[in-house]
């Protein structure tokens, strides 16, 4: 499961997310009017990393399109599928703690957080770390309620 | 042998996959710290932007006035209207100002609860005052102009610069700038105690403007200053000038709270500000001024200067037979100041600035030229062409600029224009990251100094550190110059809550700057970062939005360049480009186009006229009033504001029908607006609403949505403020 949306984080910027679903789009723009044919739309959506079940690509594609046309326009496209991609982000993020998180308690303790961040990857600085718990932290409990992140931190997709 | 996962192998498994959950945890985390400190940033540069563009209107205002004066015949009605806030140099004995400022027969009523004064001040009182203004009572005018004249008799002993020892481990604590934020001050008292003799205090300018509560400041810092004359030291700032305070808030807020004695309680304090000393000296290393230097610093000039002469730092002293055309004009400022309306490219100390002109070819630019932008129909009786040509020869050879004037004065009158830029460059001059030495024009006074120029200062005058305020940073200070020069700010939350924090300075013996932080309001600590800046990027937003409306017509010619079949659109890019070709402000529209664009784009395009019925400003009367005429008044509603106040003689907030239309016609000429004299008449009829042959100013104002009700005044509730059962403010007695 971790891997799936890997690439989807690389690129965290709005406008380059912005770039990405263009393009992708634009390969299935025959007829180059910012249309594609509704039934390409799963394609186009695995290209980009995502992997929804039927389910949820069928209520995608009921969002986005226009009207009964069997097109869909680039204009409606654009903005709901940004918010997929980040929102993604965000779950592939709290998936992430997820794994941290090995007895599946819901939360972690600064202290193991600290342990990774600061020994593992891309090391953290202290004062880095120090600002991170900050954020992250409940004060009360002093633990980190991982699956709050999604709305405290989110990733603002006009950025 | 062993068929299935092991659990060592399980394990590994499980490392393998931890640590690249880290990496991207670690990935996302800086990201979004990245971004939000982005945000932070362009917030904080729009702001900035903005507060210096009003400081350059005002100086440009100031210019603009006095240039009239001295070129209106003196029956000129218009003349009459401004020439009261000039009269700063009147020539009066002594005696004839104790009799003007006497407070004598001020009676204080029974009801008043406010506190007493006796005179001389005890330390007991002082300290009664701070306690009392924590409880929002107010001082009655009685007392506040007792105060005043024992604070001048205090203040003219003073010499220009102080100077003061850390002697027997004696701590002093210095202050920046506080701007009316009483809350910053009582926080900095309850941190670190109030004034005594163990510890003496620096407050470092800029004590009024823009916070609602600058009078109950300076009261407070003026008692300390008369019950420990040794031990505290009041540096003058560029907001302590009449001329600023018209526009900034001071002027204003003394109006409102002191309806009836107000106007002395001005004129009087115009004295005290002339008479604040303009820097001070610790330990003979440290200097404490307020703005900064320039290369051509001096201090034994400052020191021997007469500092009173110069009531306000935007205009020379006039000496008393000059002609009128003399002096009264600087010829260092940007000639082309005035003749746009571009916001200038503001020279933060951390960014790269635009590359200027030497510092003496701005000297010999000639004067600001006026006398185009004066319509014949507009105003009457200039004799322009006379003028015009005495003030040319001046401005070409600008340190003669005074000799037109009687010349026993000649040599007087040089040294005084050296004096003046001296002061000048104290009050108002930034540090860049440059070495060099060049004018300020964002702010309009004062020059950009350079390291170099730091390390000269201090070498010349044997010093080793200086401490000066004037910019707000968002720790509350700032090192520079290879942490030779410090840059103080105590008033927190200063652009909005959670904008920024304060700080003060503490120096012992050893002369090592301890800084210490602090953020009045509790409402900021419990925002998480994120909100915090989401709340200033709001607002700065907000400010944007109205920016860009009162630019509509220049935006949209620039518009149309992108747009040459006419189709209403324009692409991102050229949306950007446009938009800052006119407004100057270099923030990153881009990233900003979705907060100020909300309507939807096709195509990545966006519909630009549509755009601007988006932040069209409506007010309930103006649907008849010209859209054009809305905008300029708009763009420049802090301007019509402060010539509204200064044609306002009696300070009531009302002025006539009569003075409103000479006041058009001197607005219509410096915003270079056309207004036939019937529009006027109409706009008068339409702001009289009950037909009384006066209007009022708030009033007008509002009609035109010209002030932001919501103001940046409004704080959060300070962490030890007294309680919502506090009724004993004094709101709208009419005895104070």
């Amino acid at each position: 499961m971790i891997d799936e949306p890997l690439f989807c984080l690389s690129e965290a910027t709005g406008s380059d997310v912005h770039k990405k679903i263009r393009a992708a789009f634009e390969v299935f723009d025959y007829e180059s009017n910012n249309t594609v044919d509704a039934r390409e739309i799963g394609t186009i959506i695995y290209s980009l990393g995502c992997f929804p079940t039927q389910a949820d690509l069928h209520d995608f594609t009921a969002e986005v399109e226009e009207g009964h046309t069997g097109y869909i326009h680039l204009d409606k496209f654009l903005p709901v599928m940004t918010k997929v991609l980040l929102e993604n982000n965000m779950k592939a993020i709290t998936l992430c703690f997820q794994v941290l998180d090995k007895e599946k308690k819901g939360y972690l303790e600064p202290e193991d957080l600290t342990k990774y961040m600061t020994q593992e990857g891309d090391v953290f600085t202290q004062e880095e770390m120090d600002e991170m718990l900050t954020a992250l932290v409940d004060h009360e409990k002093n633990l980190i309620y991982y699956k709050d992140l999604i709305n405290l931190l989110t990733i603002d997709p006009d950025m | 042998m062993g068929c299935g996962v092991t659990k060592s192998n399980q394990f590994n498994k499980h490392s393998r996959k931890a640590i690249r959950a880290a990496v991207l945890i670690q990935r996302w985390y800086r990201q979004y710290v990245a971004r939000t400190e982005m945000r932070r940033r362009y917030t904080w540069h729009i702001f900035q932007s903005i507060e210096y563009s009003g400081e350059q209107a005002q100086i440009k205002l100031y210019n603009f006035l006095g240039y009239l004066m001295d070129n209106f015949t003196p029956s000129s009605n218009e003349r009459n209207l401004i020439s009261h806030i000039f009269r700063e140099n009147e020539v009066c004995q002594d005696a004839e100002w104790e009799r003007y400022f006497c407070y004598k027969n001020i009676e204080v009523p029974e009801i008043y609860s406010g506190p007493h004064l006796t005179f001389p001040l005890t330390v007991e009182q002082a300290v009664g005052l701070v306690e009392a203004f924590r409880n929002k009572k107010q001082l009655h005018s009685r007392y506040v102009l007792q105060l005043l004249l024992e604070t001048w008799r205090q203040l003219r002993m003073l010499p220009n610069i102080s100077r003061i020892s850390t002697c027997q481990s004696k701590e002093i604590t210095i202050c920046g700038d506080l701007h009316g934020q009483l809350e910053d001050l009582l926080l900095i008292f309850y941190k670190n105690g109030m004034p005594s003799l163990e510890k003496p205090y620096v407050f470092n300018g800029d004590f009024v403007d823009r916070g609602k509560d600058s009078i109950e400041i300076l009261i407070i810092l003026f008692s300390f200053l008369l019950v420990y004359p040794s031990e505290v030291h009041l540096n003058r700032g560029n907001h302590e000038d009449h001329i600023v305070n018209l526009r900034y808030g001071f002027t204003k807020e003394v109006l409102t709270k002191y309806k009836m004695h107000g106007k002395r309680i001005l004129k009087l304090l115009q004295k005290i500000f002339s008479w604040l000393p303009l820097a001070t000296v610790i330990d003979q290393k440290v200097l404490v001024l307020h703005g900064g230097i320039s290369d051509i610093t001096d201090l034994s000039i400052l020191a021997r200067l007469d500092r009173h002469n110069y009531v306000s730092a935007l205009r020379p002293p006039k000496k008393r037979h000059q002609s009128s055309a003399g002096a009264s004009i600087d010829s260092d400022f940007d000639e082309d100041v005035l003749s746009t309306n571009k916001l200038l490219q503001r020279r933060i100390s951390l960014t790269y600035p635009k590359p200027l002109g030497t510092r003496e070819s701005f000297q010999n630019r000639s004067l600001q030229d006026f006398s185009n932008r004066i319509k014949g129909k507009a105003v009457d009786e200039i004799e322009i062409h006379k003028r015009k040509l005495a003030i040319l020869n001046m401005g070409t050879n600008s340190s003669e600029g005074m000799t037109q004037s009687v010349s026993s004065e000649s040599i007087n009158s040089d040294n005084a224009k050296d004096e003046w830029k001296q002061i000048l460059d104290l009050l108002w001059s930034d540090p860049m990251i440059q070495d060099g030495c060049t004018p300020n024009e964002v702010r309009g006074g004062g020059c950009y100094w350079g390291p170099d120029v730091t390390e000269d200062f201090l070498n010349r005058h044997n010093l080793q550190l200086i401490i000066r305020s004037h910019e707000c940073k968002q720790d509350g200070y700032e090192f520079c110059h290879n942490r030779k020069v410090l840059t103080l700010f105590s008033a927190s939350n200063y652009y909005d809550v959670g904008s920024n924090r304060g700080a003060y300075v503490k120096l012992g013996p050893d002369l090592v700057p301890y800084l210490v932080q602090y953020q009045a309001s509790s409402m900021t600590r419990e925002l998480t970062v994120k909100q915090s800046v989401g709340r200033t990027e709001r607002s700065a937003l907000k400010v944007l939005r109205e920016q860009l409306f009162a630019h509509k017509s220049d935006l949209i010619c620039a518009f149309k360049k992108f747009d040459s079949e006419n189709t209403g659109l324009v692409s991102l890019n050229n949306w950007a480009s446009a938009v800052e070709s006119v407004m100057y402000l270099g923030v990153p529209w881009r990233m900003l186009r979705g907060q100020l664009v909300t309507s939807k784009s096709t195509d990545g395009m966006i519909d630009y006229l549509e755009w601007f019925n988006e932040l069209a400003i409506k007010g309930p009367n103006t649907d008849h009033i010209d859209q054009s005429l809305l905008e300029t008044l708009y763009r420049h509603r802090s301007t019509v504001e402060t010539i509204f106040r200064i044609v306002d003689t009696d300070n009531s907030g009302f002025i006539t029908i009569e003075d409103f239309r000479q006041t058009w016609k001197l607005l219509s000429v410096y915003l270079k607006m056309e207004i036939t004299d019937e529009a006027i008449s109409d706009l008068a009829v339409t702001i009289d609403s009950n037909q009384d042959g006066s209007i009022d100013i708030d009033e007008f104002m509002e009609a035109f949505r010209l002030t932001d009700k919501k103001s940046r005044l409004e704080r959060g509730r300070s962490m030890f403020m007294g309680t919502v059962n506090d009724l004993t403010k004094l709101e709208g007695d009419p005895n104070i």
